[in-house]
């Protein structure tokens, strides 16, 4: 079962609502207009019990953790072993050992590459990834595949941004050593089925890495039920602050991959004849640790499970639905990613009118949205643009900002007609 | 609203729509792929140099109304001038794009390039302004 916070749960609408005020830089104008920030697929806000919690570390028990005997650094080593904890409970791993505390959902996979790759990947083998990864859930296999031989195969999607399964089992081949698969797409929104790829690759023995890095967000991730072998996420996606996040990966894969870095904290002992390294989580945590980054992102668990989880869920279900209803209201307008089961994210070009020339525009007006190929080159190259415009919701966000989104996208119709 | 429209003159617009002397050129010609690895964007620009003349310049590519509309002006720019002016006219323009006080003599120089002065109150658009410029000096490095 998974940990209860300690906080009531908020769970009706009005908290929901009022959570928006939990933000303090929600709170400011952009260009002489209220701020819309429509970017949170890029990274969220961040709540001021989060900002709190680094603010306490710098200023008042500032220390390294895991070698001091004294009264700062033990506090500082429990604050950062209890967020791990909060951690574990909020994604129901096994045990905090299971935890590895890494920079965020990039250096999770390219950990997996180089540890558990170099060491049960080989010439010949194979990963299977999807078309709509993120590049960093493509580079990383690739520079694996220069220094070993492997080869990277791919799960295609259709029109809709949706995987098309139907020849999953014959791409998990006798070769295939490893399924790294992202759950919900930063670039289109389309939520995996993850449960399906875990469960035909567990049938031929092929463990899975799921990039859960625009899903942990917006749903209950439970790894002892998903049955995943290895999770990646980010923490300033989740509220948390930049530069953390967090690899889960099962104790028995984990006890038997060689460390990723060497240094200071990892070992056990050292001599110039032979080092033994730590027990885990230790094993993976090289050098000191983002300790602020990791008490940051342990407040914004629990920020975040201080709301019931099937209030944000409706919430953002909400938003989804009747911005893709607005949306469509401005002439020219094409969402690209209809995914019946997606996250709140509107990703669409308007005539051919550039992306870049709109995010323009609608900054003028205090509109955050991101343009670009949004690191998921391969998805462009798919629907044959160079770029979209992105807007992403979370449950913070209103109707009233969706409106004015699209008032706004009238005004560059305008611009350009 | 003044930053924006300062932005998106009515040339910039018009030129976005109908560039200039958009396409290829034949070899032999010089030409170079500059590309916005930021945004995807990316251009190709063709020249005919011709007794250190450039006589003909081409472009095509994918891009924002800025960066094409600052490709379309610039082969108009610089059509019939030395190659070496190609390489002057990138410190004006860059000057006019990023500095808070643009040389003026430059903005007579530059003509018609000076109406994207307004790029200089959007910092993260500059990139789009002299992407095209920076490819005709690549090409002409690669001769």
């Amino acid at each position: 079962m998974m940990n209860q916070p300690l906080l009531q749960k908020k769970d009706n609408l009005t908290s929901i609502q009022s959570a928006r005020l939990s933000f303090p830089a929600l709170d400011q104008s952009v260009n002489d207009h209220p701020l819309v920030y429509f970017d949170n697929a890029a990274t969220t806000h961040k709540p001021l019990s989060v900002l709190k919690s680094i603010d306490q570390f710098y200023s008042s028990y500032n220390s390294n953790v895991h070698r001091g005997v004294h009264s700062l650094s033990e506090k500082a080593t429990e604050q950062y072993e209890n967020a791990r904890k909060s951690i574990q409970g909020f994604i129901n791993a096994e045990s905090a050992q299971e935890i590895i505390f890494v920079k965020g959902t990039t250096d999770a996979i390219n950990l997996i590459a180089q540890s558990y790759g170099r060491s049960n990947i080989q010439a010949g083998d194979e990963i299977l990834i999807t078309e709509m990864e993120h590049h960093s859930n493509i580079v990383p296999w690739q520079i694996l595949a220069e220094q070993n031989g492997c080869k990277l195969n791919i799960i295609p999607f259709n029109e809709k941004g949706e995987l098309i399964l139907e020849n999953l089992d014959q791409l998990l081949s006798s070769k295939t050593k490893l399924v790294s698969v992202v759950h919900a797409s930063n670039s289109l929104g389309t939520v995996n089925p993850i449960e399906t790829i875990i469960r035909k690759a567990h049938l031929k023995g092929i463990p899975v890495l799921i990039d859960a890095a625009q899903s942990i967000q917006h749903g209950k991730i439970d790894v002892q039920k998903l049955d995943c072998d290895f999770l990646a996420f980010s923490g300033h996606k989740i509220y948390g602050p930049t530069g953390i996040g967090v690899l889960y990966g099962k104790k028995t894969l984990l006890e038997e991959m060689p460390p990723y870095q060497g240094g200071g904290d990892m070992i056990n002992y050292v001599s110039f004849e032979k080092t033994t390294y730590n027990e885990l989580p230790y094993k993976f945590e090289a050098g000191t640790p983002n300790i602020a980054g990791g008490i940051g992102l342990g407040a914004a668990i629990e920020f975040f499970q201080s709301y019931d989880i099937n209030s944000i869920i409706a919430k953002e279900q909400a938003l989804l639905k009747y911005g893709q209803k607005k949306l469509l209201e401005v002439p020219g307008l094409q969402l690209i990613g209809t995914a019946e089961n997606k996250t709140a994210v509107f990703s669409f070009v308007l005539k051919d009118i550039h992306p870049h020339d709109i995010g323009t525009i609608l900054n003028q007006y205090g509109i955050a949205v991101r343009t670009g190929h949004h690191c998921t080159q391969p998805v462009m190259a798919h629907y044959k643009i160079p770029a979209t415009v992105r807007a992403s919701l979370v449950f913070y966000n209103t109707e009233r900002e969706i409106d004015f989104l699209v008032e706004k996208l009238h005004a560059v119709n305008e611009v350009f007609k | 609203m003044s930053n924006l429209n300062e932005l998106y003159q009515q040339v910039i617009l018009d030129h976005n729509k109908n560039p200039k002397n958009y396409g290829q050129l034949p070899p032999p010609c010089c030409s170079a792929e500059g590309k916005n690895p930021l945004c995807g964007d990316h251009i190709d620009v063709y020249l005919t140099i011709e007794d250190g003349i450039i006589k003909d310049l081409k472009f095509e590519g994918d891009g924002c109304a800025i960066s094409k509309a600052s490709a379309s002006i610039m082969t108009t720019v610089l059509k019939g001038k030395p190659v070496a002016a190609a390489n002057e006219y990138l410190e004006m323009f860059q000057d006019l794009v990023t500095s808070d006080q643009p040389n003026e003599e430059h903005k007579g120089k530059l003509g018609k390039m000076a109406i994207f002065r307004g790029v200089h109150e959007f910092p993260t658009r500059i990139k789009c302004a002299t992407l095209a410029w920076h490819t005709v000096k690549d090409a002409v490095a690669a001769g």
